[in-house]
């Protein structure tokens, strides 16, 4: 190992939401002057305005940052942000692959959190070393000791060093950089071995192609080389190596350890694949890195541009946020109801809304979404097996033996007074109780077997409503189950709509079709005739409501010569419309395609 | 092209209705004669950037111009004719008048000044649904201004009427249709009670102490209407307005025609060389503004031909002959199908449109649903 290499050090922060995980990194970047006065809009990392907004971290970023430690040697300290939600998992520990350590940052008045667990989990298969933080330790509900306690009992680690911090009041910052020097181990990797880079992510630039995120394992790689994708074949030449300071900065190398990125003219997005290994064309590695396992999306669902020549700008919009997020998959589909668009595939509910939002912000393509579907094993009566991710597909009655559905195991932590209205919601849910752990005298670890198809829908809205937000929540998919589903067909002016159709229990069937026809009442405006709405299993419709006829609609005021007013009004009418979705006659705006979700259990 | 109608803003009223979102202050207080000077100035500057044609039609409007005293009103037409000295023969020169505030002298003024139509504003004949918008006249208050009016020589008279007002029943609207049809009045325009924010009645329907009538109630006095004032020789011949043949009201077709216009007075509109602007709304504003030598306009804009065309029809389709397609290519040199063609073919598939080789015009369907119809064509003039 040469000298330069000793001084590396990488390293990730896993914590749960609102743990204060962005304020520190932003307190990492100005404690090594990484960013000037200037740049310090809050939460530097989490660059995309959703990420702000919504205070999650939804991509990977890495930042090197040079530190001057006490020992007096300077180091260089990359930092892999990771995100912190259960739907991204994945990321996670494809951003801990990078690295050798981890700060685990824990809440001081709240403690280990279910989504800390599963993430520390990762990061101990992944043999990095763990530098405990208790992060905000100037609320005055603060108990570090406590936290620390259970980090040790929950987790297992040891805490006795455990930096006691608050990334707010720039508070045990030196501390975490002077552990983190001299507890990460610096990185393996021989550079004078054939080139191995990890591909962990990518984003597509207008002007340069594709900027590759990569991690050197062994070897150097510099600008004017020839590299090869090894699972692609494909072959490239290298034009710019550069890391991020945060600032993307050009540099001459990049050896063995380092993280950083690389440009070499690559068009088509799906010449990179993250998990892939980039080596020498002159002088290849053997073998690649082990990668990433690819993961199959847990939900899907239709979407679909409500304007239907913006098609081939959607297609575009997907292949790109593709390239971004190799997690999204997507194929094209049609409905009867909405015409071309894409099936897609979504680690989760959050992935989901996040990939709708970009879509219509980024890429100002207005869409509509179906509702989710899990994925359902249907066997039928001749012997075979399909697999039905779109309601619509789900083969007539009689030619059905029986349905699987995808199970999880879900763990929730919540404070006790909850368990009552937790273990309530679950049992709706058709959850199967399997277990309760006290964490401590007040916390409580709930274990519960449910059908993911009902976590998709708006299990964790109404867990966070029913805990007053003090619940956590996390699961993990343990495989297939028999169950009682049918599939429910919603008709609009007596024409079965497909992507309204869903599965449901049978014994939820008749409630939930209620609910649903009076929610889509709601939602569809009057139109100039009756509609009736009715949901039907098979042939049998089991509930309808009728939105009446709208009368009239004409503004018989007088404005005199205020043209601009009645202008304005018509405006705003027109506006509303293209938001709507012609479904034969009818006009149904988007969030009429998402009703199955909105639907008020509680009533 | 060069307006060839004026509508004067009178800001001033005794009270305010329930209902009313118009610009207008209660009189008492207010600086009327600066006010009215203002006008005058504005007229001045006005006119020296945009010479005047010959004359058409004038609407003094509010607000309540009646409020006005006799010599108020007799300084305001005098400094009319002084910037506006050229008239056709056939103008429509109308002044709007609350029932009650037409005293013979004021009358005679008019008279004399020039006027030759006057709008009431009597909104229903039944007393407690008049107390019960705000209204200060009664039933009998309405008569006595007609009969006023007639004897001093005004023969060109326009009744305005409302419905869908809270409690009024189908009955009340057909007692009022019969008592207004009694005094023949030239022509009569029934508007339906709009709730707009920052009304007395916005307030009470939001605290849901406004028993209007239902949709379905609504449509019956709409069709009721138009039945009985059919029957009564009186023509529909826009959205809301009625009259006997050839008293259609030449100024409101200036607006509905897509054409210029002046507009003076705080709060007014006009449409002068393609472009739209609306004058600053408070007196004092206004009067400050016309005093220190400017035209007092709060908002302008050039309407895009794009816009213009739309208005033509979003205007243009309020009338019962429709839109004529010459009319249209003689305007924009584009041919109406050419530009709007796709809108209306799906608005005629709808049943809400009828073409033939000259117009386009409301189905009576269409008439019902006419801002489905207009809304149609906003945004689509740039698409063809």
């Amino acid at each position: 190992m040469d000298k330069r290499q000793k001084k590396i050090r990488n390293f990730s922060i896993i914590a749960h939401i609102d743990h204060g995980k962005s304020t520190l990194a932003d307190r990492i970047l100005e404690a090594t002057g990484a960013l000037t006065e200037r740049e310090k809009t809050d939460q530097f990392l989490d660059q995309m305005d959703l990420e702000r907004e919504r205070g999650i971290t939804i991509k990977l970023n890495s930042v090197r940052l040079t530190y001057k430690a006490k020992d007096g040697e300077e180091y260089i300290l990359n930092l892999i942000d990771t995100p912190g939600h259960v739907d991204f998992t994945y990321e996670v520990s494809r951003s801990l692959e990078a690295c050798e350590g981890a700060l685990l940052v824990v809440d001081a008045a709240q403690g280990v959190e279910a989504q800390t667990l599963a993430n520390v989990y990762l990061a101990l298969e992944g043999d990095l070393e763990i530098i405990p933080v208790i992060n905000k330790i100037d609320l005055p509900s603060a108990d570090p000791d406590r936290v620390r306690q259970e980090i040790e009992d929950v987790i297992g680690l040891d805490a006795s060093e455990a930096v006691l911090a608050s990334a707010k009041e720039n508070i045990g910052i030196e501390e975490i950089l002077e552990q983190v020097v001299e507890k990460v181990p610096p990185p393996a990797g021989d550079p004078e071995a054939p080139l191995k880079a990890l591909i962990f992510d990518s984003v597509y630039d207008p002007y340069r192609g594709v900027i590759t995120y990569i991690r050197i394992v062994d070897g150097v790689l510099k600008k004017g080389m020839r590299i090869k994708m090894m699972a692609t074949g494909k072959t490239f030449e290298v034009t710019e190596v550069g890391t991020f300071t945060p600032r993307p900065v050009e540099v001459d190398e990049l050896v063995a350890g380092e993280v950083g990125f690389v440009v070499a003219g690559i068009k088509n997005v799906r010449d990179t694949h993250v998990g892939d290994t980039i080596t020498d064309e002159e002088r290849p590695a053997e073998t690649p890195l082990p990668g990433y396992r690819r993961i199959n999306p847990m939900v899907y669902c239709g979407i679909y541009p409500i304007d239907s020549s913006d098609y081939d700008d959607l297609r575009e919009a997907l292949e790109k946020l593709e390239l971004n997020d190799a997690s999204l998959s997507y194929e094209p589909e049609t409905s009867g109801a909405l015409g071309f668009g894409f099936r897609c595939g979504f680690l989760g509910l959050l992935h989901m809304e996040i990939i709708q939002e970009r879509i219509e912000r980024e890429f100002d393509i207005p869409i509509i979404t179906t509702a989710p579907s899990v994925v359902y094993r249907v066997h039928k009566t001749d012997g075979t097996m399909v697999e039905i991710e779109n309601p619509t597909h789900m083969p007539p009655q009689q030619e059905i033996d029986f349905v699987e559905e995808p199970m999880v195991r879900a763990s929730i932590m919540t404070p006790q007074e909850y368990v009552g209205s937790v273990m309530e919601l679950s049992q709706n849910k058709r959850g199967t109780f399997i277990d309760m752990q006290y964490l401590d005298e007040n916390r409580v670890n709930i274990i519960y077997e449910l059908p993911l198809a009902e976590i998709v829908y708006d299990f964790f809205d109404q867990l966070k409503s029913g805990t007053r937000g003090y619940a956590s929540f996390d699961y993990e998919l343990i495989g297939y189950k028999t169950s009682k589903l049918v599939k429910m067909d919603i008709l609009l002016n007596g024409e079965p709509v497909d992507a309204l159709s869903f599965i449901v229990h049978k014994d939820h069937a008749y409630h939930r079709g209620r609910q649903l026809v009076e929610k889509l009442r709601e939602l569809i405006p009057r139109q100039m005739f009756e509609i009736p709405i009715q949901a039907a299993i098979g042939n049998r419709v089991i509930a309808r409501e009728t939105i009446r006829a709208m009368r009239k609609n004409v503004l018989a005021k007088c404005y005199g010569g205020d043209v601009s007013r009645k202008r304005k009004l018509l405006e705003k009418q027109k506006e509303g419309k293209k938001r709507m979705k012609h479904v034969g006659s009818v006009e149904v705006p988007q969030e009429a395609f998402m009703a199955v979700l909105k639907i008020d259990e509680s009533k | 092209m060069l307006p060839r109608a004026i509508y004067l803003h009178i800001p001033f009223c005794t009270n305010i209705c329930h209902y009313c979102d118009f610009n207008t202050y209660v009189v008492r207080g207010q600086p009327v004669d600066d006010y009215l000077l203002a006008l005058e100035r504005e007229m001045a500057n006005t006119v020296e950037r945009y010479p005047p044609d010959r004359i058409d039609s004038i609407f003094i409007g509010g607000g309540t111009p009646t409020v006005l005293e006799p010599d108020q009103l007799e300084r305001l037409l005098e400094a009319i004719q002084r910037y506006f000295p050229v008239w056709s023969e056939q103008i429509e020169f109308t002044v709007e008048a609350n029932p009650g505030t037409t005293q013979l002298e004021k009358l005679k003024v008019m008279k004399a000044g020039g006027v030759n139509r006057l709008s009431f504003g009597a909104q229903t004949f039944r007393p407690d649904l008049l107390r019960r918008i705000g209204r200060i006249h009664n039933a009998e208050d309405i008569v006595r201004s007609v009969e006023d009016a007639r004897a001093v020589g005004f023969d060109n008279l326009s009744l305005d009427l409302m419905f869908g007002l809270p409690d009024q029943r189908i009955a009340d609207l057909e007692q009022t249709l019969l008592r207004t049809v009694s005094l023949s009045p030239s022509h009569i325009s029934l508007y339906s009670l709009q709730i707009e924010e920052g009304t007395p009645f916005h307030t009470l329907h939001h605290q849901g102490k406004l028993p209007l009538p239902s949709e379905d109630e609504e449509l019956a006095m709409y069709k009721l209407a138009q039945e009985f004032l059919s029957k009564a020789g009186y023509k529909q011949y826009e959205v809301s307005n009625f009259a006997q043949p050839g008293r259609e009201s030449r100024h409101n077709l200036t607006y509905w025609h897509n054409g210029a216009y002046y507009g003076f007075g705080a709060g007014a509109h006009g449409y002068i060389h393609g472009i739209r602007y609306a004058n600053v709304k408070g007196i004092k504003e206004y009067i400050k503004c016309s005093n220190r030598g400017m035209r007092p306009v709060g908002e302008e804009r050039a309407v895009t031909d794009e816009e213009s065309m739309e208005d033509f029809l979003i205007l243009g389709l309020r009338l019962l002959e429709g839109v004529s397609k010459e009319r249209f290519f003689h305007r924009y040199r584009r041919s109406l199908d050419e530009v709007f063609g796709h809108v209306i073919k799906s608005l005629e598939s709808r049943g809400l449109l009828l073409a033939d080789e000259a117009r386009i015009k409301l189905t009576s369907q269409g008439l019902l649903f006419g801002n489905e119809v207009f809304a149609a064509f906003i945004g689509e003039a740039g698409k063809a």
